[in-house]
């Protein structure tokens, strides 16, 4: 029997995913501006996917108010621009100041259970978004731009949100990789296969449960901050929006929940989606609920689940694997 | 002063209309149904339709789509709560938010952004009022307190009295050993979706009586109806009855204090009672904790 934490398929995801990192460093060398804009806007999916995948995939928590920090995150992002620090180095100190807000809130909400911890956030954003509109600041829901970017031209404004949003993507992605890994990382993946098993034998859920909280709640204020940087107008009835979450949802359940590279394909899948049919308005989004709902009933733990284990293909080594265990068994990543 | 209590509490009558399908069915079923709003604003639509095609008093449309809700509480129970509970506790809330998804951009697709309301189909009596020591007190809003009384004086009732309400009551306590006891808890879920789909078309219209509504007004539905529930502490009917008069109390104090503050307000409340009930005994914030150790006192007594 051996124990090992990659196979020969995650050895080759590393070599993938180092050629397409330096690829996308090197493109806007080449690239039009109009891809580099919907790249930006990937990036930015991918990296609200795998924050609600890391609450809800791995630790069992399934939030409908994740607007709340994504609003969160570009409304500090204005507030500290406001005070002359440029716009960059504010979209990093926003996501910390909402990760540090995020530390009281999952103290309280964290008590709740199932649908009332749900609906619970969904009216705690919604309470943000009441306070931020009474900033005068924000001027209500006319809004705000973020001024602080016309300091830029046009060009390298969007070359550097660009590079931003790649760094914070990967960087992300990176530190969900070796939390999963971690101690705590292999205690939420026992949570999420079975909570009373995991606590029988001495896993502690609820402090796990909190950094992946405070964790999720930093990576979404980021992608907040980002979208802000990238649509350059806050306001407050936009980012505030349940729809974000929705879209949150849709993009785990269909990728795959509770699965690294879940959710980055529910991301690409949405994108896709988004860019042929969101022209079809109201339809797009009837649509895009009907398949989550039909996801989540037929196929719970989405596309990647089903290819993982038809093919047993594992890309992302998050897990141990165990081989030899049975003779010609097929090494499978639980 | 006094008069924007008494306006309170007969908005909460409105609140807990709409709650007390929600708590009913996290009652029987342990289900938070995420889409209760947009239902609610569904039948809105379909009691408007009616009205407005057929010239009726909306009063007796209401009538007409109670059977055609009770028949959508039977399907959402049988072909989706019934699969998604299977799957755990998680996949219900998943479930029932993509549906509300679903029912809000329908709606928004086949009656677009134009807000709506059923008063204009009232005549006289959407402005009539009574007066009651000087304060003029809508007639409407009355009815629809009263409505709240009566629908949850007679589901109390039933779940009393009735052979249907202990069947109601068993399952909700023990499914397993209610089957055991020779209940069918799969018809009995299916009726209580039925009953609760029935207090969300009275709701639904009584929102479109009160005021105006639109496609996308579910979700502020679905937020007071939840928070309504929780302040009255979810663990009976008559305690939701209260947590919606203490939500519309909260908002208009919030409203007196800042001009943008009644949902603040009402949110407020909503975390109090949240806080306390997490932090001290889950139950001091129930009316029955209270009645409780009156009669105890009196017993002793």
């Amino acid at each position: 029997m051996k124990i090992k934490r990659s196979n020969a398929y995650s050895k080759m995801t590393l070599y993938v995913v180092a050629a397409v990192f330096i690829a996308l460093i090197l493109l806007p060398s080449f690239a039009s501006n109009n891809v580099m804009e919907r790249l930006t806007v990937l990036f930015i999916y991918i990296i609200m996917a795998a924050m609600w995948n890391t609450l809800a995939g791995f630790g069992g928590l399934i939030s409908i108010g994740q607007q709340l920090f994504f609003g969160l995150g570009a409304y500090a992002t204005i507030r500290i621009t406001n005070m002359g620090i440029s716009p960059f180095v504010a979209l990093l100190a926003a996501a910390c100041l909402v990760g540090l807000l995020s530390w009281p809130i999952s103290t309280f909400m964290l008590r709740l259970k199932a649908g009332e911890f749900a609906i619970g956030m969904w009216v705690l954003a919604s309470i943000g978004h009441l306070l931020v509109n009474l900033d005068p600041l924000i001027q209500g829901e006319t809004g705000i731009s973020l001024i602080a970017l016309n300091q830029y031209t046009i060009g390298n404004r969007r070359l550097l949100i660009y590079f931003a949003a790649l760094v914070s993507m990967s960087g992300l992605l990176l530190g969900l990789f070796y939390l999963l890994r971690s101690k705590a990382g292999i205690a939420m993946q026992a949570i999420r296969d079975n909570e009373e098993a995991a606590d029988s034998i001495g896993v502690d859920a609820e402090k796990v449960k909190k950094w992946f909280f405070i964790f999720a709640a930093f990576g979404t204020a980021l992608a907040g901050a980002l979208w802000l940087a990238q649509a350059s107008s806050f306001q407050p009835k936009t980012y505030f929006s349940v729809q974000w979450t929705a879209y949150m949802i849709f993009m785990v359940l269909v990728g795959g929940l509770g699965r690294f590279e879940g959710a980055i394909l529910g991301a690409l899948l949405f994108f896709s989606v988004e860019t042929w049919f969101a022209a079809t308005g109201v339809w797009y989004l009837v649509g895009l609920g009907a398949v989550a709902m039909l996801c989540s009933l037929f196929l719970p733990k989405g596309i990647w689940e089903a290819i993982e284990t038809r093919l047993g293909i594992t890309l992302v080594p998050v897990g141990y694997q165990v081989t030899g265990l049975i003779p010609d068994s097929h090494s499978k990543n639980k | 002063m006094m008069n924007s209590l008494v306006q309170a509490i007969l908005l909460g009558g409105y609140y807990a209309l709409v709650a007390c399908g929600l708590a009913f069915m996290f009652q029987v079923m342990r289900i938070i149904n995420l889409a209760h709003g947009s239902l609610a604003i569904l039948s809105a639509y379909l009691v408007w339709e009616i009205t407005d095609a057929l010239a009726l008093s909306p009063f007796i449309s209401v009538l007409m789509i109670l059977p055609i809700m009770a028949i959508i509480g039977l399907l959402l129970q049988r072909v989706i709560l019934e699969r998604a509970t299977k799957g755990g506790e998680l996949l219900p809330v998943l479930t029932t938010f993509g549906l509300a998804i679903v029912i809000d951009n329908l709606l928004f697709q086949q009656f677009g952004a134009n807000t709506r309301s059923l008063s204009p189909y009232l005549g006289d009596l959407s402005w009539e009022s009574y007066e009651i020591f000087g304060l003029w007190i809508g007639k409407l809003p009355v009815i629809v307190l009263i409505t709240a009384i009566v629908v949850i004086g007679g589901l109390d009732l039933v779940l009393r009295f009735t052979p249907l309400g202990r069947q109601i009551r068993a399952t909700a306590f023990d499914p397993d050993t209610a089957g055991l006891v020779g209940i069918d808890a799969r018809k009995i879920a299916a009726i209580s979706a039925a009953i609760a789909m029935m207090t969300v078309a009275i709701s639904g219209t009584a929102l479109g009586l009160r005021g105006t509504f639109d496609a996308y007004a579910g979700g502020p539905q679905l937020l007071f109806a939840f928070e309504a529930t929780i302040i009255g502490g979810a663990s009976s009917l008559w305690g939701v009855f209260l947590g919606g008069i203490i939500l519309a109390i909260a908002q208009s104090i919030g409203a007196l204090i800042h001009p943008q503050g009644f949902l603040l307000g009402g949110h407020f409340m909503f975390l109090i009672f949240l806080f306390a009930r997490i932090y001290f005994n889950r139950d001091v914030f129930s009316l029955k904790h209270w009645f409780a150790k009156r009669n105890k006192g009196e017993n002793a007594a």
